[in-house]
């Protein structure tokens, strides 16, 4: 270091600079980071499904495509709809009560997380980290499941699982239940999804 | 500004044009500090290889990969054809992405052997600190680049993979899914995701990339390298020749030059074995499931990272919410260490008790989802602050008390075990393994002050052991 005295004056100067310039700097960065957010095309590809659903039969499965997502309606036998009375106590949230507004429109908030319990609807996203989960409807011990299974999906990801009614069991890595998207009736074999009445 | 060197008009042109030349650029200088005047040990082994290996590798990957740009295109749409178009219709391209995607596995097994001969003779320590942590961000950027690059072939374990690892940073409480959509760009992965990543792979995180390895370079440079004996050949005690040259060195080129070509060709030999014969290695360096086009609405039945993933995997879907109450267990046991067994100042110890009390609320309030993401990357970060958890007397694993090499011993077996059931379906068994592997791991570093200093070590030599063949 130097034995001259600090020019005070200069250095206050060069503070304020520094920070009129630093200011600048991050002004700057908005415009850049900003572009990391979804295009307005993205945001406007977001438009509502419209399904027919009268070809379905008791115990398959259809799936469309709705925002880039799968999205499955599950035409449930009576002996699906009687099981969510046995996986009541295995499961995470049986109500489904966490993160209402996220995941359960009220329209599902009851045992079959649907509005007709036959017909179900959910996005097919685990809610771990984004697999698809897979079907599983064979009932009965088979790998990766437990022996008293009652069918409904496995997540071949990290294991998680869910019921037929898209409720996920305890110990898993997925913290919430599928999601049911919002979706209306337009008739009794037409499915609207995306959109509902409330909108 | 250095003197201005005159040179004999007798001298050759040559000489004349490296005096020209010398005088505005310090070419010579430069190549004596870093070739034929740096000293390096003269008792490096068979480790000692995977340095000048990894910077090899760099090289194969950034040459194949300007070719590769060339030829790829990144549109969601055209992604996967285009790497079809590559192998099959661009003459001699089968050869050149096989050689990127080879060369990806390759760098990752160079550069683990190369972290392991950093641990096992603590060239990490003092004063290497620096030469370590470069080295690690090294690892970390290394990732980054791998993970990005896996997404560009638009295959189903592209995307399945991009996917999960980009819904992990969902898990932050409060800004994680708008942090997920940021780097997606797309409520999904998509086509935005792709060509983000696609600039990624191939401009920013390359240039990190080169400017952290000169950084790892410069820092090695200076302070000189370590050794299997982990004896310092250029402290103010060792042993110098007339001209202040360490009697225990020998200049870098031609001495390990020469050497390092033994490398090189042994390595190049696997390389092209693998690249010839096996260049998908049974679905380990290439998976199957990439070879089908990517679909958004149907996930792979088996879904697993690369292989030079699946330690780091394994640990974070060790991470189930049972696996919190033992990992709570573990903080306040740490606390309740730090607290009763310690001489640290009651204030302090109010702030560990404190710390581990509100970190166990925050353990039992947020989804055992995010803690899992905690872990992966707290088991990359955690390599970072190695040099100041060792407290071992000495820094070789030869000098080490004999135990010491039982603890490396299980370490690596424990990381492969790892590695291993990161690339297996999820079971049972695999996850209560895993979960042990878990703690193993973190606890192997973690209580490294504590066990580091157990045990005696053996004399260290005053000079490196050397035999001339």
């Amino acid at each position: 270091m130097s034995d001259t005295p600090v020019d005070t004056n200069k250095r206050t100067w060069l503070i304020a600079s520094t920070c009129a310039g630093a200011v600048g700097g991050v002004a700057v960065a908005v415009p850049f980071v900003s572009t990391f957010q979804p295009s307005e095309k993205a945001k406007a590809a977001g438009a509502a499904v419209e399904v027919d659903i009268s070809a379905l039969k008791p115990g398959e499965k259809m799936t469309v495509e709705w925002r880039g997502k799968p999205v499955w309606i599950v035409k449930r036998t009576p002996e699906q709809i009687e099981s969510l009375n046995k996986t009541e106590s295995q499961l995470a949230d049986p109500k489904s009560e966490r993160k209402q507004d996220e995941f359960t429109p009220v329209y599902a908030r009851n045992q079959a997380r649907s509005i007709k319990p036959e017909i179900f609807v959910a996005v097919g996203i685990c809610t771990h980290l984004g697999c698809s989960p897979s079907d599983k409807f064979q009932t009965g011990a088979q790998p990766s499941l437990p022996d008293d299974w009652n069918g409904g999906f496995l997540c071949p990801c990290h294991g998680s699982t869910f019921d037929i009614a898209g409720r996920v069991f305890k110990n898993k890595p997925a913290p919430d239940n599928l999601q049911v998207p919002p979706h209306m009736y337009l008739s009794d074999t037409k499915l609207l999804i995306g959109e509902d009445k409330k909108a | 500004m250095a003197e201005f060197k005159e040179i004999s008009p007798d001298a050759s042109a040559g000489e004349k044009l490296l005096n020209w030349v010398d005088n505005r650029f310090p070419a010579s200088k430069l190549y004596k500090e870093h070739l034929s005047e740096y000293y390096a040990p003269k008792n490096f082994n068979f480790w000692y290889f995977f340095g000048s290996l990894a910077l090899l590798v760099l090289v194969i990957q950034i040459v194949t990969g300007i070719f590769l740009v060339m030829h790829y295109k990144p549109d969601a749409n055209l992604a996967f054809g285009s790497v079809e178009y590559i192998m099959r219709d661009v003459p001699w391209g089968w050869l050149i992405r096989y050689m990127h995607s080879t060369g990806a596995s390759a760098f990752f097994i160079v550069v683990y052997m190369h972290m392991y001969r950093g641990l096992i003779y603590g060239s990490y320590r003092k004063p290497r600190e620096l030469v370590w942590v470069f080295g690690c961000a090294i690892f970390l950027a290394l990732m980054a680049e791998a993970f990005m690059g896996y997404l560009l072939p638009w295959g189903q374990m592209s995307y399945w993979g991009a996917q999960v690892i980009v819904n992990l940073f969902a898990a932050v409480p409060f800004v994680g899914p708008d942090l997920a959509l940021l780097i997606r760009g797309d409520y999904v992965v998509g086509d935005a995701t792709l060509n983000r990543f696609f600039s990624f792979h191939v401009i920013a995180v390359p240039l990190v990339l080169l400017g952290l390895v000169v950084a790892h370079i410069i820092a090695l440079h200076e302070v000189g390298s370590n050794n299997p004996d982990g004896v310092e050949i250029k402290g103010p005690n060792a042993p110098k020749d007339a001209n202040g040259h360490p009697l225990d060195g020998v200049p870098f080129h031609p001495y390990y030059t020469v050497h390092d070509i033994l490398g090189v060709s042994g390595f190049l030999l696997v390389f092209s074995a693998v690249i010839f014969f096996a260049p998908e290695f049974g679905g380990y360096f290439l998976e199957y499931n990439n070879f089908i086009p990517a679909d958004p609405l149907k996930t792979p039945l088996h879904i697993a990272p690369v292989w030079y993933f699946t330690p780091f995997y394994s640990m974070l879907r060790a991470i189930t919410s049972e696996m919190m109450y033992v990992l709570i267990a573990c903080v306040l046991a740490g606390a309740y260490f730090g607290a009763a067994r310690t001489n640290l100042p009651k204030v302090v110890k109010a702030g560990v008790v404190g710390a581990a009390v509100f970190v166990s609320l925050l353990m039992l309030s947020i989804d055992a989802k995010f803690w899992g993401v905690v872990v992966m990357g707290g088991a990359v970060v955690i390599l970072f602050f190695l040099p100041w958890l060792d407290n071992c007397a000495v820094k070789s694993i030869r000098y080490r008390p004999d135990w010491h090499k039982y603890m490396y011993g299980v370490f690596v077996v424990n990381f492969i075990v790892l590695a291993y059931l990161g690339v297996q379906p999820p079971s049972a068994i695999g996850e209560r393994v895993s979960q042990l592997g878990t703690l193993f791991y973190f606890g192997f570093f973690l209580l490294m002050p504590i066990w580091s200093r157990i045990g005696a070590t053996k004399p260290v030599p005053d000079r490196v052991t050397f035999t001339p063949h």
